[in-house]
């Protein structure tokens, strides 16, 4: 076995358990933090199933964003559907065989690589020459567009420029996973495309990505609105209760 | 001090360009010690203001998801940048919402996070200086906690809650505002923000009674402190004398008179208002409320309704169940909210809103107009923040904003709406809420009002609307503040109750 291979390998070990354990603490941090009182934004649905259907219009639609800006939910929307796309596509490499479905999506999900970088490309370019989105960015948000560029021109590299091995790149994968290790094709842009994804994996719970975990947990959005029918306390606010 | 004028309406909808720094130097003064003592905050800057900051920032952080949430979860997608009044009508950075969260968010990375810890410029983390305090302070003060940022963002994030946990913050280190500050004293110690005692207040009260009588023939009563009446009205203590907010007041007491609702308000709970909210302290937000629960308790009343105002109303109708019990569906084993909760009539909802009152007697037909009476007003409708997008009325998702108007179109024949990107879920603020509402911050008072006064102008332009109808009594001040400076008459300002009163046929019961 090559060295490059099994550092690769060790490197998306320690990437992927950042990656797992950060963001369970992460979750783990937002469920147990109380919210103490009723603050949906209003009008909010009154029941549980309708505070679903508001998260899935804002998770999948972004619903909000729409209401703001259609520039920026356009683009935004563009690179985040195209995200998903390729990330489903890319369970081939991790699967044997390959469900059905995931082979169906496989030309779509080329496309989306392109779309992908068309949202990024309009995400950049409303940070740099807009004005107000110039101000509030931070260096870190341009590096994590220039990550996610990074990310997707290699990945499209080496289906558009030049192939990579993609049966040996899906061998080591899968043996990754079982912790045997083969050996990984020797391949510039396949490394720079890895390295990049894992530091993507690593920078995620302690970043803005936690956008992704956050809004599920947002009040504002996944609060009912009945509070007047429910009384809603939380365990320090019942404290002073108890205290007289 | 230099006159204040309006600023010049924007060609719609043409995002301002940005001036930095045009609002750094606003300060809204500084409480003095006796008042911050008096709520237990320590008088003045603490010397280890510092490390208490950070503290007491750990510790809201443990305290409120939304805090801990939305310190994390913001991107920077600027979806709130052109979003806020404040910044649309001073165009200083600082007031987006985004970067007015930013201003803590930076402390937040640079002392929770680790990328803060170890590359604070490249996340854009910074220390808690003084400097950094003092832009807190002023920045701070200049979010009126309306929430209008929160309905386009992704995420949901509300300005208001940050707003709310650094003026918590302020407060823990010595440095609160003046004007909140001192109002929530005087309602611990009176009952009310403008400190009016129980027997001035009676007067008025008997007052009001021989305005009516006069101007209608009629006894329409303005009880205090009944025992055992049916409703226990909560009103903002502006609705007592200020203008135009009192003939609001006296149409509530005609809606009761019509309807032969027993009722009464109570001089020890004589305000609806609760500061608390402002300066985003559970305690003191509790403290207030829990003046409200012990007047329904001893007055033995049923029912509690609420008058027009706007975070009054959300905080009655989001917070109260929590604070004080007021409301249904506690715990069996909940001996705090149980103890009240046996007492209040569940056929009605608890608490109500007095336009839910006034709607639901005109539904059943316990009520009669004459239209004509409001034929000289031409009538548009502002939304109030609070009412808009922190709480609701009625049954259904957006009955705050039906309700009112329903009952204007039941009382008065001319009414126009505003641009619909300016009312119901997208309503701007009046400018001055959210502990705004003083003389030191009045050049962000006028220059607030800017979105709002865009589009009036155009309603008085094309349909020659003469009469705003709002349910809030800190719009209701604001407006008849800041209108004139835009050259528009001050008594356009009204209540929706103040024209129900106008339209109202009282029988003789």
């Amino acid at each position: 076995m090559d060295m490059t291979s099994i550092l690769f390998a060790i490197l998306f070990y320690f990437a992927t358990l950042l990656f797992v354990v950060g963001l369970l603490y992460r979750i783990n941090t937002y469920a147990r933090t109380p919210a103490p009182l009723k603050i949906p934004t209003t009008p909010a649905p009154t029941s549980k199933a309708g505070v679903a259907l508001r998260m899935t219009r804002e998770v999948v639609l972004f619903e909000s964003l729409f209401k703001a800006n259609l520039w920026t939910w356009s683009t935004g929307w563009l690179f985040h559907a195209s995200l998903a796309l390729v990330l489903l596509r890319h369970l081939r490499y991790f699967t044997e065989p390959v469900w059905g479905w995931v082979a169906f999506i496989q030309p779509f999900g080329m496309y989306a690589g392109l779309t992908m970088l068309l949202g990024l490309g309009g995400l950049w370019a409303r940070r740099l020459f807009v004005e107000r989105i110039r101000y509030i960015s931070t260096p870190s948000d341009h590096l994590m567009l220039v990550l996610l560029i990074g990310i997707a021109a290699s990945g499209l590299s080496m289906k558009f420029v030049a192939h990579t091995d993609v049966i040996a790149v899906k061998n080591f994968f899968l043996s990754w996973m079982q912790f045997s290790l083969q050996p990984l094709p020797a391949d510039t842009p396949l490394f720079l495309h890895l390295i990049m994804v894992a530091s993507l994996l690593v920078v995620f719970p302690v970043s803005k990505l936690l956008h992704a975990p956050g809004v599920f947990f947002s009040p504002s959005r996944n609060q009912t609105d009945n509070p007047r029918e429910k009384r809603h306390i939380a365990a320090w606010a019942q404290q002073l209760e108890s205290d007289g | 001090m230099t006159e204040i004028t309006a600023p010049a309406y924007r060609v719609i909808p043409i995002i301002p360009a940005l001036k930095p720094g045009a609002m750094e130097g606003v300060k809204t003064f500084v409480a003095s010690d006796k008042i911050n003592e008096a709520l237990g905050f320590p008088g003045h800057l603490v010397d280890d203001w510092h490390d208490r900051a950070i503290a007491k920032m750990g510790e809201l952080l443990s305290k409120y998801r939304s805090l801990r949430v939305f310190m994390d979860a913001c991107v920077h997608c600027g979806a709130c940048s052109d979003k806020c009044h404040y910044f649309i009508g001073t165009q200083d950075p600082k007031n987006m919402p985004v970067a007015r969260q930013d201003l803590m968010r930076s402390v937040y990375r640079r002392y929770f996070t680790l990328p803060g810890k170890l590359f604070p410029k490249l996340v854009g983390a910074r220390d808690l200086t003084r400097e950094v305090l003092d832009e807190w302070y002023n920045y701070y003060h200049q979010c009126s906690e309306c929430r209008r940022c929160s309905v386009f963002c992704p995420y949901g994030i509300d300005t208001a809650e940050v707003t709310m946990a650094a003026r918590e913050i302020l407060d823990s280190v010595g440095y609160g505002q003046k004007y909140s500050n001192e109002i929530i004293g005087k309602v611990h110690k009176i009952g009310n923000n403008l400190g009016l005692p129980g027997p001035a207040l009676q007067d008025t009260l008997e007052g009001l009674e021989e305005d009516v009588k006069e101007d209608t023939g009629i006894d329409v009563r303005f009880p205090m402190d009944v025992k055992g009446a049916e409703v226990l009205l909560i009103t903002p203590s502006a609705d007592f004398f200020a203008e135009p907010h009192i003939d609001s007041l006296i149409g509530y007491a005609k809606v009761f008179h019509a309807t032969g609702t027993s009722w009464t308000l109570s001089s020890m709970a004589s305000e609806a208002a609760n500061f608390g909210i402002f300066i985003g302290n559970y305690e003191q937000l509790r403290k207030v409320a829990l003046r409200i629960r012990q007047a329904a308790l001893e007055l033995g009343v049923k029912r509690i309704v609420v008058g027009e105002c706007g975070h009054a109303w959300r905080v009655a109708y989001s917070f109260w169940n929590t604070l004080s019990g007021v409301g249904e569906g506690a715990d069996e084993t909940d001996r705090f909210a149980q103890m009240l909760q046996k007492q209040l009539d569940h056929r009605y909802k608890q608490p109500m809103h007095i336009c839910e009152f006034t709607w639901d007697m005109i539904e059943r037909g316990a009520l009669s107009f004459d239209k004509s009476k409001n034929d000289k007003h031409i009538i548009t409708f502002h939304d109030s923040c609070n009412v808009a997008r922190g709480s609701r009325m009625g049954d259904f998702a957006g009955g705050q904003f039906e309700i009112p108007r329903n009952i204007i179109k039941a009382v008065a024949n001319h009414f126009v709406e505003m641009s619909p990107e300016t009312t119901r879920e997208q309503t701007f603020c009046c400018g001055g809420g959210g502990g705004l509402l003083t003389d030191d911050l009045m050049d962000v008072r006028v220059k607030g009002a800017l979105p709002r006064m865009e589009v009036l102008q155009q309603v008085v332009d094309e349909h020659g609307v003469n009469f705003m109808a709002m349910i809030c009594a800190i719009c209701k001040a604001q407006f008849t503040k800041v209108m004139p400076i835009y050259g528009f008459d001050r008594r356009m300002v009204g209540g929706v109750h103040q024209l129900v009163s106008n339209a109202i046929i009282l029988g003789d019961k």
